[in-house]
């Protein structure tokens, strides 16, 4: 199924066509990783949506990427439980280790940090989403280890 | 206390409709479906159950509301957008046993007459986006879900949205925003949402471990139901316990539980034996305890009287190495970040606290700033259009009203009085 057709089968779960614009976004994202002008217009096109709609509403929600990504995006927490169990220090070590800065992206494009508020995961912190999987109880070392899987 | 919540979830597959259904699973669903709408509605107010997502409002009287209004189709939405630091404490329902959601969805909407239901899950729970979207699947062909419910000529469809990254939508009007495709902010009340909600109509939005209640509720009967707990506040509350303890998680117990007894007996007492220094009881927005108030029961009655709040039963504890003018700013940063920016009072307000907080922190705070801090806060209570702004503000004076000397000592010194040296992070 073509994004566009994927997008218009969402609309069914909705009473009306712009229910389904936050699962449309998810689906033009996870296309390419980020929501280009083209995408946004695919789902302002699918949904027959102003473009302002769509634009809006993409750049409200912080899990919507307006620039490319790397191939992987990690989704650090900081919040007060991680801060306190050392997610800052974690933040440090990216930056020395990868040249990972939040944010940014690494050179060889294979991972992009975003700093997170909260991920639900205070009993296990610090944590940290990788794409859809997630990692608690990161150290310096173990989280070399858990990155080594995304190539 | 035999557990209900979160019967069974040590089990590796009891997210599985098998193993929920061999538990006992899908019996109250069965019982429900030979009562009455009306008379569910009554069980549920009779048990005295108050919603679980914070503020703690009546579940049957905002249902019994729903019900009165003759406006068809009805909307009934589980939020499941716990994005409140500290709090994970419907994690392990949406992860473990989200056929129990599922069955307690599908009662709530046979009692409200409500033919097309919708979890709103956070975005940063992925895992549980796959959990549920298979336990959804299963409910469907094994006719738990969909047009004609176990034969009984009822109908419910049910599916999953996802939200993307912002905690206002945890806001019962703003969540329906968002259900409806539009930036999430909150809506001026009223009407409420049970009268002109999602799309104009009916909408009953109750939080995951409302809703995981409702089972429980039809299968022991209304009375047995207000047996647990305490009477003002019945039922079992699921905790939320983290920092510096030595066991975090959630722990499923009666409500009114103290906290003294939640942290010292069920999460192992603060860790390494350290000096517990400052809890917050209810998540982020709940202001803060110190360690002489917390024989509290933590229910919605007895917290208040003690000047913080349940909220989400998300308890916070730290030790003596934790600076708490840090965890101020840190609280602040978030509110500024997640501020929807509708009302002016909240938005310019919980910057410039975070602002104030930083520069306190970083050691160049300046004489004044106490009282700085506590005239914005106070600029910021009451005047804004929904909770976030009062929490926010609430935070900064709790934290100065129980831990001023922390704070005159950072401005005075230019430095921590905690011994950095001693502190888990740099
Ligand atoms: S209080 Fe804050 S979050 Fe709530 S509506 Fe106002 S600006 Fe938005």
């Amino acid at each position: 199924m073509d994004i566009f057709e994927e997008i218009r089968a969402l609309t069914e779960k909705y009473p009306d066509r712009r229910g389904a614009l936050l699962p449309a976004l998810y689906v033009a994202q996870e296309d390419a990783g980020w929501l280009s002008q083209e995408a946004l217009d695919r789902v302002s096109n699918a949904l027959n949506l102003p473009q302002a709609t769509v634009k809006g509403v993409a750049t409200f929600y912080s899990m919507y990427k307006h620039r490319p990504m790397g191939r992987h995006l990690i989704q650090l927490c900081t919040n007060v439980a991680c801060m306190i169990m050392g997610a800052e220090s974690l933040v440090d070590f990216l930056k020395g280790k990868y040249g990972l800065e939040p944010g940014g992206t690494t050179v060889d494009g294979r991972f992009s940090l975003v700093i997170m508020e909260c991920i639900g995961a205070c009993d296990r912190a610090p944590a940290m989403l990788v794409d859809t999987d997630f990692h608690s109880d990161l150290t310096e070392d173990n989280i070399v280890e858990m990155l080594e899987e995304y190539k | 206390m035999e557990k209900f919540l979160l019967k069974n979830i040590e089990n590796p597959s009891s997210a599985s409709l098998e193993e929920y259904v061999g538990a006992g699973g899908y019996g109250s669903l069965n019982k429900a479906l030979q009562m009455e709408p009306s008379d569910i509605i009554a069980e549920v107010k009779a048990a005295g159950l108050r919603g679980r997502g914070g503020a703690g409002f009546p579940t049957g009287m905002k249902w019994d509301f729903a019900s009165r209004d003759t406006k068809f189709p009805k909307y009934l939405i589980c939020n499941a957008d716990e994005g409140e630091p500290g709090t994970f404490k419907d994690r392990p329902i949406l992860e473990k046993n989200p056929h129990l959601l599922i069955e307690g969805m599908v009662i709530s909407a046979h009692a409200l007459k409500s033919e097309r239901g919708y979890i709103y899950l956070r975005g940063e729970y992925p895992h549980a986006r796959i959990v549920l979207e298979k336990a959804i699947e299963e409910a469907y062909a094994k006719g738990y879900l969909g047009d004609n419910i176990a034969g009984k000529g009822v109908g419910f469809h049910l599916s999953v949205h996802q939200g993307a990254g912002a905690y206002i939508c945890g806001e019962e009007t703003a969540l329906i925003d968002s259900i409806e495709g539009r930036r999430g902010q909150p809506r001026i009340k009223p009407p409420f949402p049970v009268n002109v909600g999602a799309w104009g109509m009916p909408t009953i939005v109750n939080n995951v471990e409302t809703l995981a209640n409702i089972p429980l509720i039809v299968s022991i009967g209304a009375e047995k139901y207000a047996e647990i707990g305490n009477p003002e506040c019945p039922g079992p509350k699921l905790f939320s316990v983290s920092c510096c303890v030595e066991r975090p998680g959630v722990y499923e117990l009666p409500m009114g539980t103290t906290l003294k007894e939640i942290i010292y007996d069920h999460a192992g007492g603060v860790r390494g034996g350290r000096e517990l220094k400052a809890v917050i009881p209810g998540g982020i927005s709940t202001p803060v305890l110190t360690p002489d108030g917390i024989d509290c029961p933590m229910d919605f009655v007895n917290l208040p009287k003690r000047g913080s709040m349940l909220g989400s039963g998300a308890v916070m504890v730290f030790d003596d190495t934790v600076c708490l003018v840090k965890v101020c700013w840190r609280a602040m940063k978030f509110f500024e970040h997640e501020s929807c920016g509708k009302c002016t009072p909240c938005r310019e307000g919980t910057g410039w606290l975070r602002n104030i907080l930083e520069r306190i922190e970083g050691g160049f705070g300046r004489e004044g700033d106490i009282e700085l801090l506590q005239d914005i806060a106070l600029s910021i209570t009451g005047k804004t259009f929904c909770p976030l702004g009062d929490g926010a503000a609430g935070v900064v004076l709790g934290f100065i009203k129980n831990f001023s000397d922390e704070f005159m000592y950072h401005i005075t010194n230019k430095k921590c009085m905690v011994n950095k040296d001693s502190q888990s992070a740099g």
